[in-house]
């Protein structure tokens, strides 16, 4: 039995603790069993709560750049709005669709559920908040990430809906063709960062993060991963699946209650995690700010907890990719497909080269 | 039972299970999805061996690449009504046949070997090898298959435009 030891800046210590101790009061087995549990709710609470912020978060931002006040009834500043819709949702009545694919129409959501928890289970948080650390942790994300448009494929077909059918049609055809530039921009990073394990891409920044250690390719990678990223998230101005004036509401049209609610709250997290990827990998994760050779600016950071600064760079990324949202108009699909395979595709390649050469000659930082 | 006996029992009973509905399924997009449930799974008996690298690629390729494929073909082609024929009772005599003939070899097989548990401890397979291995020239280098495999791709690739373009006359 260890004593017990929480410290804010170092969490692996507690998390350590926690094994220890599982471990010295059950079997091996059921120890093993309990981490998983505790992991897993641990990951659903976070993922609530994430999710109902961010449908806030979005509303409010939608409202300031419209000029408008957003929700402000429910709670102060309408904080516990998305707490009221939440309920609507859980009471309101699952629709069932008579000419579709029972099985796979209920099945579509959990897909694309399960593959956010997937993801986010790599993701380090916080310094010893990681549930798995992959040696290829980068491949893994992009693995995982890729397998979301199934959801969507199914649950556009299985509708038995036209509108949600050429949603998911061209959910299906953009997502797997930006997913090419998101793994390009990432591998970009991986050149300079010598590893794909995120936990060696945190600690690679700890003197400066990547996107100023990699300079002009870095700053083009993350451009382009910005881009891409909010395409494959199926946001605006990429939100052709879903495209309200043409399509209703795209592949979840047919979908009630809170298998719809599912879906929406995909989408939310599927923002937060190619915004939390992106944090990591350009922006340095959990490392605080640092500038080599000024201690007592480092130490001022350094004064900031490590979840405080991954969860700020998230916030960041995902305002820019509201503001995305809000200012730009949606693109046409044969527009959507130009851009990614006539102008990222190329630029992404040649981006690759110039940061290899970079780093073969030694011109980062 | 420990924990990785659980896990194996667990993707193994999931392997089998939908490899059977795969192909038994009469709606092709459900033996689509069972397919994609046999691939994740393998996969996780991949990532259970601690060779994430090759589990990562199944994911990417099967899962993400040929799954996503198949499902965007039978999205634009079939209809949700649609189901297979029942297959006559003559020819799922003989298929059951070849089914148990084909099993039979490999248990015979499999029960041949004498399989031993390892000593050594597993260890993690680093990404530099792979990566310095892929692109070797040496021994054990894969850049040949490599550069195979990409001309072959570029030729299907550059037969698969041939064959869709319009033909002007």
């Amino acid at each position: 039995m260890q004593d017990f030891k929480f410290n804010i800046y170092d969490l692996s210590s507690f998390t350590h603790w926690v094994d220890v101790s599982l471990y010295s009061y059950c079997t091996p087995f059921w120890a093993m069993m309990w981490e998983m549990i505790i992991i897993g709710v641990a990951m659903l609470l976070f993922y609530a709560v994430i999710g109902l912020f961010l449908v806030y978060a979005e509303r409010k931002v939608c409202a300031f750049m419209q000029n408008r006040i957003g929700p402000n009834r429910v709670g102060p500043y309408g904080f516990i709005q998305t707490v009221a819709d939440l309920v609507k949702l859980l009471m309101k009545e699952l629709v069932i669709i008579r000419k579709s694919d029972k099985f796979l129409f209920y099945l579509a959501p959990f897909i694309v559920i399960i593959v956010n928890f997937m993801t986010m289970a790599a993701i380090p948080f916080a310094k010893g908040i990681h549930a798995i650390d992959f040696n290829i942790g980068v491949l893994y994300i992009m693995a995982i990430s890729s397998m979301g448009v199934i959801g969507v494929l199914i649950a556009g077909w299985s509708s038995n809906n036209k509108f949600s059918m050429i949603g998911a049609m061209r959910s299906g055809a953009q997502i797997v063709s930006y997913e090419l530039s998101v793994g390009f921009s990432l591998i970009t990073m991986c050149v300079l960062a010598g590893s794909m394990q995120l936990s060696t891409i945190v600690e690679g920044q700890s003197e400066c993060w990547y996107i100023f250690q990699g300079h002009i390719p870095a700053i083009i990678a993350f451009v382009i991963f910005l881009i891409a990223g909010t395409a494959e998230t199926n946001r605006g101005p990429f939100d052709l699946a879903e495209a309200e004036s043409e399509l209703t509401a795209g592949y979840h049209t047919e979908y009630s209650g809170i298998s719809f609610a599912f879906f929406y709250l995909a989408e939310y997290i599927n923002m937060f995690i190619i915004a939390s990827i992106a944090a990591t990998v350009f922006w340095g994760g959990w490392m605080p700010f640092h500038i080599s050779g000024l201690a007592g600016f480092n130490n001022i950071m350094d004064f900031i907890p490590p979840f405080i600064w991954y969860i700020g760079k998230t916030f960041v990324i995902i305002w820019i990719m509201m503001w995305f949202k809000w200012t730009f108009p949606r693109l046409r699909i044969d527009q959507l497909l130009t851009l990614e395979w006539k102008y990222l595709l190329p630029i992404n390649l040649v981006n690759i080269i110039l940061m290899a050469l970079i780093v073969l000659m030694g011109w980062h930082f | 039972m420990n924990g990785n006996q659980f896990m194996f029992y667990m993707f193994a009973s999931v392997i089998i299970i939908s490899s059977i509905l795969t192909v038994t399924s009469r709606k092709i997009l459900r033996a689509a999805v069972y397919l994609l449930f046999v691939l994740v799974s393998t996969s996780g008996l991949y990532f259970m061996l601690n060779y994430q690298f090759l589990a990562a690629i199944q994911l990417t390729l099967y899962a993400g690449g040929i799954v996503v494929l198949i499902i965007f073909s039978i999205l634009l082609t079939s209809h949700i009504g649609e189901r297979f024929d029942l297959i006559k009772p003559q020819k799922s005599l003989f298929s059951a046949i070849a089914v148990i003939a084909g099993a039979v070899l490999c248990i015979i097989t499999i029960l041949n070997y004498k399989f031993s548990a390892g000593q050594a401890v597993a260890r993690e397979v680093n990404m530099n090898i792979i990566g310095k291995d892929l692109l070797s020239m040496e021994y054990n280098g894969f850049i040949l298959p490599f550069e195979v495999i990409s001309i072959l791709l570029l030729a299907a690739m550059i037969g698969s435009i041939v064959v869709a373009k319009k033909i002007k006359k």
